[in-house]
């Protein structure tokens, strides 16, 4: 776990997670939606991307079908090498649990579960997971480990979804929007979290927003308008979270 | 109805429960009403008796006195008789009673229907009437014949026609415990005829009385003891001690429990799951709720939303019980047919039962969803449309309970204790199913237990031969001489009153062999013991009856021979389920008579090999006027009361599973509604299908685990009360339950448990995980 990434525009570098030419389309009773057309991209190790795109542009359809909770209509989707695209739901269930970690907007925690509780859901199941005690300090609030959801604020929530999410060391982080329902002092700490993991761990780790200054703490930014890639864009230096602000 | 169309599977759950409760109400007090009105209209139309006197040999004077006496309205005398029948195709000898009937015309009391043939034809004397049970179990038809031993006389007889009579609606042959439509026969002579064989013209040895409405039944029985007193009157009995009219209410008495049992369990799991699914509903559409109450739809308006979904609910299970009921109604209808001998027996399709169903369903609804209802209809807009804040869960106290356990166990625990109430009102409807299966079940191992003690603890002969006169001791030989006996035990039984206080009791010594091993009393803990060799033995229910203990002494005033009154020691009680009889050892009753070794019958035991010769044997002796086979009578009672029970084993199986189904469905459907967004999120983090549905599923099996002891205790409580009330002179159903139907009932359950678990699970597996955690809770 020693990757740094000052800079991951490396065409050396293998990708995590490459996607050709994926489509989604659902099917309606009056017309088709396309979320995504021919997307193809490719996220590297321990790199960092954000996505942004208007609202429906298939910025959520698209992680979730690289996180292996959907599959696309056609296109392919390759982890480190192997098709995801032809994986049972049996398979892409030992994807998630084992390289996969997912925030969203909404902590999804499990309210009759305390912070550790929730955290040890997934330590106890994975293969080489870090302690529960260990994931909640790397988010600060390995003192709030006790408690149950309800008695922590949006913010800590969030946080303690985090380090569920980081405690099996995935090898990639897949973030829905995590601070769209947070204020902005409070979306820093969590992106903070997130970014730690990402340094320390060396975790792939891609964020939706729609918060166009969290962009500049990605090594890359990538927009989707339409259900296509519409710009990829690197920044030649990240900033830290704690100097954004809006 | 979009929801209707969106829960259906929910709403069929409930209404099937709905409609199990109504299914039974129609069908029990449907039958219940169609038993009275066919039972009142069948007494009335053919002047069915109000007190039945037996007496030994009047002059046919003596009737006239019955007539005079205050309160009667009318009285017939009559002729009724013992006899054998040789059947073709039975081996042993067949009983008949035959009573006589005037030749032409009709009595005022206790008229015969006829269903084929003809009345006596005026120059026949032969021609029978044969009650149609025993004609339609030997296939007998007006024009055939048939041969009976009278008096020692070999007679053949012709059927002239098959009739009914408003006294037999219910046979039983004397001192049996079920009836048995092949071995004994009622039948109608004319009374020239009958009296001539017997001897007896211008005498009369039994009598029908009809009373005037008002009058006191208890004086008249008095007055007319008192006249038949010296005509060897054994005592005359009203219509609750009249067999077929005792076991014909009884029956009407057990419907009537079912009716009041059965339907409120019902309608309880009914409320319960109403008032679940219609509160979590609501939950779900608190945010709906507000925004129409924003637009400015009124309280009422939200509250009809609701109540028309539970009203088309009940309303199917009402049409659901209602033609269930009707048919399960019409087939037990034709199952008492066979066992109640009427002229006429439909079921009533009165109108006020189905009503009082309807109006009972509609007020489970009512109370099941009033709260919740209410809650929405006062829901403030403002209060609406903010969501509910996540549900806060604490440590309880039984945190010790989930050390160590992972976490999805403790997701279970935890959520069944957060909701203590529901979860065990879930446990405690899942239990009902097993109750109802163990209270019916509960009848076969009561029956199995009474067979058993009655038939191979206490009664161990193979047959019983009764004598039609008592006869000298010397008479057994001539049993024992016969083919393949192996063993007789004499017995003397004889009519007594028994008096203590101010409680009476009519009925039959029993007095047997001392040291006898054919015939055994048990001791109140059910170990045969040995009877003393003075002082009387009363049945336990008999000293209750009396209310008499060990050591009393009681009155016997013998109802026979120069019937004398004996004052003797109650020196033991012992523990029947059948009868409430009287025991003495037979040397202290001959001592007190005044007899020499006189006895009324033997108990054989023999070697099945020689059954046919034994039979034939019997055939020709005269004096033998009953031969009780014990298998056979065990074969009439399984034959009878086996194939009743199968139906109500069938149907109440049906509401088991109803009941365990709708609950457990519910449970799930709620459950899984709750936790869909933390079901998905397990999902997302890489658990099975298998592994989150563990986490619902795993509630269920808790809930259910539960249940089955709940359910067991339950049962056993239904099934005391089936025995308590089912605890009558004539026999008492012990309070039995064996594992096996603990075991039987639990399977029921869990086996429709399990159905509904695999469908839920189908439902898990189908989760759409980013639909799911697409909303916010
Ligand atoms: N289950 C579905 N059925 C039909 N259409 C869907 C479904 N899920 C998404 N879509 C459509 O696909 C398109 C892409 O949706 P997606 O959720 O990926 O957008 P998004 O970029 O994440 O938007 P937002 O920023 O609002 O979250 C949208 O037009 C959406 O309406
Ligand atoms: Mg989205």
């Amino acid at each position: 776990m020693n990757i740094t990434n000052n800079n991951n525009q490396n065409a050396d570098l293998s990708p995590t997670i490459e996607a050709r030419s994926i489509s989604k389309t659902y099917r309606g009773v009056a017309l088709d939606v396309h979320a995504l057309s021919g997307v193809s991209l490719s996220l590297f190790e321990g790199e960092m991307v954000v996505l942004l795109g208007p609202s429906g542009s298939g910025k959520s359809t698209l992680l979730n079908i690289l996180g292996g909770l959907d599959q696309p209509t056609s296109g392919q989707v390759l982890f480190r090498g192997q098709e995801l695209t032809s994986f049972d739901d049996h398979a892409l269930t030992m994807y998630r649990r084992d390289h996969v970690g997912f925030v969203f907007q909404f902590y999804n925690l499990v309210a009759s579960l305390t912070a550790h509780e929730n955290v040890s859901l997934v330590t106890e199941i994975s293969q080489n997971p870090m302690s529960a005690d260990e994931a909640l300090s790397l988010v600060g609030l390995a003192e709030r480990m006790d408690h149950f959801p309800a008695e922590l604020s949006g913010g800590e929530q969030q946080r303690v979804a985090i380090a569920r999410a980081i405690a099996k060391r995935p090898n990639i982080l897949m973030c829905d929007e995590p601070t769209g329902a947070l204020d902005s002092k409070t979306g820093i700490r969590v992106l903070e979290a997130i970014e730690n993991t990402n340094i320390n761990l060396g975790t792939t780790t891609a964020i939706i927003t729609h918060n166009a200054t969290v962009a500049d703490m990605a090594d890359r930014v990538i927009i989707l308008a339409d259900g296509k890639i519409s710009e990829v864009r690197s920044n030649p230096a990240r900033k830290k979270p704690s100097e954004l602000s809006w | 109805m979009r929801d209707l169309a969106r829960m259906w599977a929910q709403a069929l759950a409930i209404a099937m429960v709905v409609g199990a409760g109504v299914g039974m109400y129609v069908m029990s007090e449907g039958m219940l009403r169609s038993l009275t009105e066919t039972r009142d209209a069948y007494y009335e139309r053919y002047a069915f008796g109000d007190v039945f006197a037996n007496l030994k040999r009047a002059p046919e004077g003596v009737i006239g006195q019955i007539k005079s006496i205050p309160g009667v309205r009318t009285a017939e005398s009559r002729i009724s008789k013992m006899a054998t029948l040789d059947m073709p195709g039975l081996l042993e000898p067949a009983q008949k009673r035959i009573i006589s009937y005037p030749q032409s015309g009709h009595p005022s009391i206790n008229r015969l229907h006829l269903v084929s043939g003809n009345w006596f034809s005026p120059n026949r004397t032969e021609d029978v009437l044969v009650a149609e049970a025993f004609a339609n179990a030997h296939n007998l038809h007006p024009g055939g014949s048939i041969n009976a031993l009278i008096n020692g006389k070999k007679r053949k007889f012709k059927i002239a026609g098959i009739v009914l009579s408003p006294e037999f609606i219910y046979t039983l042959p004397p001192g049996a415990m079920f009836p048995d439509d092949k071995r004994f026969a009622i039948m109608w002579m004319s009374r020239p005829s009958l009296s001539a064989i017997f001897n007896m013209e211008g005498v009369f040895n039994d009598a029908v009385v009809k009373i005037d409405p008002g009058a006191q039944v208890n004086d008249v029985i008095s007055k007319i003891d008192a006249v038949l007193d010296p005509y060897g009157g054994i005592g005359a009995v009203g219509r609750d001690r009249q067999i077929s009219d005792w076991f014909l209410k009884g029956e009407m008495d057990q419907l009537k429990t079912m009716g009041r049992i059965g339907p409120p369990i019902f309608f309880a799991v009914a409320i319960y799951l109403l008032n679940t699914v219609i509160s979590r509903w609501i939950e779900l559409e608190r945010g709906e709720i507000g925004l129409l109450k924003a637009f400015g739809y009124s309280s009422f308006q939200v509250a009809a939303h609701y109540i028309k979904f539970v009203m088309a609910i009940t309303t199917l299970g009402v049409i659901i019980g209602c033609g269930a009921g009707t048919w399960m109604g019409l087939g037990l209808a034709s199952l008492y047919g066979e066992f109640f001998h009427f002229p006429f027996l439909f079921f009533s399709f009165d109108f006020s039962v189905y009503i009082i169903a309807a109006g009972l369903s509609y007020l489970a609804a009512f109370l099941g969803t009033i709260s919740a209802v209410r809650r929405a209809a006062r829901l403030s807009p403002a209060q609406a449309m903010v969501p509910q804040p996540p549900t806060v869960y604490r440590r309880g106290k039984s945190e010790s309970l989930i050390k160590g356990a992972l976490g999805p166990t403790r997701m279970i625990v935890r959520h069944i204790l957060r909701w203590p109430l529901r979860s065990v009102l879930t446990s405690f409807g899942i239990g009902f199913g097993v109750c109802v299966m163990v209270s019916v079940l509960f009848f076969q191992d009561a029956m199995d237990y009474m067979i058993d003690t009655q038939f191979t603890v206490i009664e161990r002969q193979d047959a019983s031969v009764t004598f039609i006169d008592v006869k000298s001791v010397d008479i057994l030989e001539n049993i024992k001489s016969l083919p393949g006996v192996m063993a007789a035990e004499p017995f003397r039984y004889v009519p007594v009153i028994l008096k203590f206080k101010s409680n009476e009791r009519r009925m039959s010594i029993k007095a047997t062999a001392p040291g006898g091993r054919l015939n055994r009393v048990l001791d109140e803990k059910m170990n045969t013991a040995t009877l003393p060799k003075e002082g009387i033995v009363l049945s336990k229910k008999l000293s209750e009856m009396l209310d008499v203990g060990l050591g009393d002494i009681i009155t016997a005033e013998i109802q026979e021979g120069e019937k004398p009154t004996l004052n003797l020691a109650v020196v033991m009680v012992t523990e029947t389920l059948i009868d409430s009889a009287a025991y003495m050892d037979i040397r202290s009753i001959n001592r007190a008579l005044k007899e020499s070794n006189n006895i009324s019958g033997a108990y054989v035991k023999m070697d099945k090999k020689y059954e046919p010769e034994f039979y034939s044997a019997l055939k020709n002796i005269p004096s033998v006027a009953q031969v009780a086979v014990k298998e056979t009578m065990i074969q009439a009672f399984r034959d009878t009361m086996e194939k009743n029970l199968n139906i109500m084993i069938f149907f109440n199986t049906i509401f088991a599973s109803v009941i365990a189904v709708g609950v457990v469905y519910n449970a799930a459907r709620i459950s899984l509604s709750e936790r869909a967004r933390e079901l998905a999120s397990l999902r997302v983090l890489g658990f099975t299908r298998g592994e989150a549905s563990y986490i619902l599923l795993g509630e269920l099996a808790v809930l259910m685990a539960v249940a089955l002891p709940i359910g067991s205790l339950l049962g056993y409580g239904l099934a005391w009360i089936w025995a308590s009330s089912l605890d009558t002179d004539l026999y008492r159903m012990p309070l039995i339950v064996s594992s096996a139907t603990f075991a039987k009932a639990i399977l029921v359950v869990i086996t429709a448990g399990v159905a509904t678990a695999i469908v839920t699970h189908r439902q898990i597996i189908n989760l759409d995980l980013i639909e799911a955690l697409k909303t916010r809770e």
